[in-house]
């Protein structure tokens, strides 16, 4: 049904016209509208003016790649549901409240996290710093409790340190002329972690959090744990900014076309500081639920965070390319990631092998991106034979 | 056709150096509104550089532009669009993650309330939508399907959304770079009655092109530019086609 064409796409041959000159353009360009074949015989038809329909001679090829790019964008979700039905016939336990609680609270920092690091990610940025970034907050919200019960200080300190890291993060890319976000943040990534370690004095846990943390990371609110309570409070509020508000196109334009951006008049800089910004508020309120549910704070929290939250927004979806992706895409993720961990552990596979399961799964959900990608330019494609 | 008396843009003995390259060395030329302006010459002889200056990416060394018999300085793409003046660049500044109406009103979305900073306000999604439905019709622009991403269309269909949204911003000139360069033939047709439209509608419309049979076609005058001066002013049409092309590469024929 696909047929192979040359390894130049319609994309190639539109878009970069400086690539050669204008005739040799109209044949390559030609030469793919009648690479389809359906195609060829629609533009014959129109030539000799014979009445067949334009839309039946655009044929299975145009509908099969638009079925084939809804079923990618499906993908995760159906994915989670099988993976959903599967574990529950094979392991009872699975489905049971307590087992089912347990995987939201222990998904919930992951998710958390992830809202921001898909919010990075659309931007076409990388955000390496998460893991840290909460392990230096916790720390930070730790010292406090030393000096004051106060709940609210012990909170905002956590929040006030990831939205300062986000800063520094945003800041130094956009501002410092940085090619790409990997090296700040990988930067911030041991500066936060060595931070982290040493301002907590080789104590590698502090005991205790005020009440109303303890209640936030670990309690419930009617059975529902209130962790999971604060992802839904926080994918809603993001949802609310990435739909409803200019912040949010801006987001997408960024990620979908930078250049295009500033020559559009968008503030480009301040949309990029301000999505490091928000990944590193999402880090704080991470260390606050994490802190809550162990009643501890810890320089060696939030280990390969950053592995986990980057899976998760891909597994869910989003394109690592940037511009593609919304926030269900980045729950998709963590929720499966969590759904994966949880189903090894209850049939005693061991931890190392979960690593190894979690990374096929990123492997075939970049895969899928790779394949959406190509099945855009091939309805372009037919766009172009067809739609005249 | 009536040429008002006054030019919508002018530009008067523009210099611009790069170093040691002389890009633009005394150039003038003025833009009238209902007209098609022609702007040819070979490659290197100036044409992107007069238009950058244009649309704001690069100030001039000496000489100044006019909108309207008024000197401006044109510091930024954002300020030449905030004048009136809508560039439409080769590689089109298209969002492919976005929807035509979404792309239309990319960097000038219409949102409330208006006293909060420009990135918090609210989207008039429904509104935006209509109003870009409204425009796509009027220009006759057909396109498969209104919501979904421009990533999915043509070459020719990507190329009207980028001219329709310069016509609609545009309050008084519409630059295109070549834009017929990398489309077939039909692609082409639907770009030039576009640009037709856009002459209609009483834009003064700028067009940068290497086609001959364009030219001709649209221009009721064309500038030839080389090696960064202005070497002709002239009515196109199929008589003069040899000299056109004889002032172009500086050759006698």
């Amino acid at each position: 049904m696909e047929l192979a064409l040359p390894a130049f796409s319609q994309r190639d041959v539109l878009v970069n016209p400086s690539a050669a000159d204008k005739e040799t353009i109209d044949e390559a360009a030609t030469f793919v509208f009648y690479g389809e074949r359906t195609t060829c015989r629609g533009i014959v038809a129109e030539q000799k003016n014979v009445a067949i329909p334009l839309a039946e001679s655009r044929g299975p090829g145009a509908s099969a790649i638009l079925v084939g790019l809804k079923v990618l964008s499906a993908g995760p979700v159906l994915i989670l549901l099988i993976l959903v039905a599967v574990i529950s016939v094979t392991t009872p336990v699975f489905l049971k409240p307590a087992n089912i609680s347990n995987i939201l609270a222990q998904t919930s920092v992951i998710a958390i996290v992830s809202l921001g690091q898909h919010l990075v990610i659309l931007t076409r940025g990388i955000d390496l710093s998460v893991g840290a970034n909460l392990a230096l907050a916790t720390v930070m919200g730790g010292l406090l409790f030393k000096v004051t019960d106060s709940a609210t200080v012990v909170i905002a300190a956590m929040m006030v340190t990831g939205v300062l890291v986000g800063f520094v993060n945003g800041a130094v890319y956009v501002f410092g002329r940085l090619p790409h976000p990997f090296i700040i943040t990988l930067a911030t990534l041991s500066i936060c972690r060595g931070l982290a370690y040493s301002i907590s004095e080789n104590h590698t846990t502090m005991r205790g959090m005020p009440d109303l943390v303890v209640t936030i990371g670990g309690g419930d609110t009617f059975g529902i744990p209130n962790p999971f309570i604060v992802v839904v409070i926080c994918a809603f509020l993001v949802l609310l900014m990435m739909k409803a508000m200019v912040w949010g196109r801006w987001i997408y334009a960024v990620g979908g076309a930078p250049e295009a951006a500033v020559e559009m008049g968008i503030p480009v800089k301040w949309v990029l500081v301000s999505a490091y910004v928000i990944a590193g508020l999402c880090c704080g309120i991470g260390a606050v639920v994490l802190s809550g549910r162990t009643e501890a704070t810890s320089p060696l929290f939030g280990n390969l965070l950053e592995l986990d939250t980057i899976a998760a927004v891909i597994i869910g979806g989003a394109s690592f390319l940037g511009g593609r992706g919304h926030i269900g895409h980045a729950l998709v993720g963590a929720v499966m990631i969590g759904v994966i961990r949880n189903a090894l552990n209850l049939n005693n596979v061991d931890a190392f092998f979960q690593m190894v399961a979690i990374g096929l799964v990123i492997v075939v959900a970049v895969e899928a991106d790779v394949w959406r990608n190509y099945l855009e330019s091939r309805a372009r494609a037919l766009q172009a034979g067809t739609s005249q | 056709m009536t040429v008002p008396k006054t030019p919508v843009l002018s530009v008067h003995s523009a210099q611009k150096r790069f170093g040691a390259v002389q890009a633009l060395k005394d150039v003038s030329l003025e833009a009238y509104r209902g007209e098609v302006l022609a702007l040819l010459g070979d490659n290197g002889a100036g044409k992107s550089t007069l238009v950058k200056c244009m649309s704001g990416v690069h100030g001039l060394d000496a000489g100044e532009i006019q909108l309207d018999s008024v000197s401006i300085k044109l510091r930024s793409p954002a300020a030449a669009r905030e004048a009136g003046i809508e560039t439409v660049y080769q590689d089109l500044a298209l969002f492919d993650n976005l929807t035509p109406a979404q792309n239309f009103y990319c960097g000038r979305e219409i949102a409330y309330p208006e006293w909060f900073p420009r990135g918090m306000r609210f989207l008039k999604k429904r509104l935006m939508d209509r109003e870009a439905a409204g425009i796509i019709d009027r220009l006759k622009v057909r396109l498969p399907k209104f919501d979904a991403p421009v990533a999915l269309m043509s070459g020719g269909q990507r190329q009207a959304i980028a001219v329709a949204r310069a016509a609609v911003f545009a309050r008084k000139i519409v630059i295109l770079d070549e834009p017929t360069a990398a489309l077939g033939l039909r692609e082409s047709r639907k770009v030039l009655d576009l640009i037709k439209q856009l002459r209609a509608e009483g834009n003064a419309v700028i067009l940068i092109t290497h086609n001959m049979e364009h030219v001709v076609e649209l221009a009721d005058r064309a500038v030839v530019l080389r090696q960064g001066r202005k070497v002709g002013e002239l009515k196109p049409d199929r008589s003069n086609r040899q000299e056109i092309v004889s002032l172009i590469v500086g050759a006698e024929v």
